[in-house]
């Protein structure tokens, strides 16, 4: 697999989300998503980078366009050091949340995903890897 | 303070989401517009989201609260211009927005609205 091009950036607040929102939809476009699949990561990011803001105290986005036999796709990696997830089988269960959300966050962004992956340790942090193929 | 305008056309509230809304935005629009059908009286309210590329969890959320609220306040909302990536991304994000009445266009939503307040007025006549 080949890394492409990559950039990292830093999320503290609703408005950086919105930031990111806007990266990821020129990186998706510039690796040739249809407008579907752009909708799908973009919005899967926007959840992602919200959950970071709300529980884990803002993190860093790296955003990398990857290439796979013949195929491209967009990779999203989400870290944080907050307080991490406890029970991540809970967590990832539709409807579940911990603050006032649809506990959809998680959950919807692993439907909006080709892969999802998520690791997190109590007191460390979080981090969450998505990847979306054209 | 940044805030997205609210237009009265006689019973009618409109609101044209133009922008990429974060999250404090969007919570400044409930509250405006809630705080809007009182004061105005409005029956009506609509809102177009065509320009939206994206509807995520948290906006989906707004737009079944405004509607909710202005159902308890006596006046009904219709959403309109939901895009077509826009409606399948949510479905896919385990979102239905239930509860929302939603049009294709601003046309369309108009007559809608027309036709619910015309069918509550029926209904309270008849109770």
């Amino acid at each position: 697999m080949t890394v492409l091009l990559s950039d990292q950036r830093v999320v503290q607040s609703s408005e950086d989300v919105v930031s990111i929102r806007q990266a990821v939809r020129q990186r998706a476009v510039e690796l040739g998503f249809n407008l579907v699949d752009q909708t799908k990561i973009v919005t899967a990011a926007s959840e992602l980078a919200r959950n970071m803001v709300q529980y884990g105290g803002g993190g860093r986005v790296t955003l990398e366009g990857i290439e796979d036999l013949g195929r491209r796709g967009l990779r999203l990696t989400f870290e944080d050091e907050g307080p991490g997830i406890v029970d991540l089988d809970l967590a990832m269960r539709d409807g579940y949340s911990t603050g006032n959300g649809l506990g959809l966050g998680l959950s919807g962004a692993r439907r909006l995903s080709s892969e999802f992956h998520i690791e997190s340790q109590p007191a460390k942090g979080t981090r969450v890897v998505i990847t979306r193929w054209r | 303070m940044e805030r997205i305008a609210i237009l009265k056309m006689g019973e009618y509230l409109l609101v044209t989401i133009q922008v990429d809304m974060h999250d404090r935005l969007a919570m400044t629009l409930q509250d405006d517009l809630t705080a809007r059908i009182v004061s105005s009286r409005a029956k009506g309210v609509l809102i177009d989201i065509s320009a939206l590329e994206i509807v995520d969890s948290f906006i989906g959320r707004m737009l079944a609260d405004i509607a909710a609220m202005s159902r308890i306040l006596d006046a009904e909302t219709v959403v309109v211009g939901m895009r077509p990536a826009v409606a399948i991304t949510l479905v896919e994000l385990g979102l239905s927005l239930e509860g929302v009445r939603t049009a294709l266009n601003v046309e369309r939503g108009m007559d809608l609205l027309r036709e619910r307040i015309k069918e509550r007025a029926t209904d309270d006549g008849t109770s």
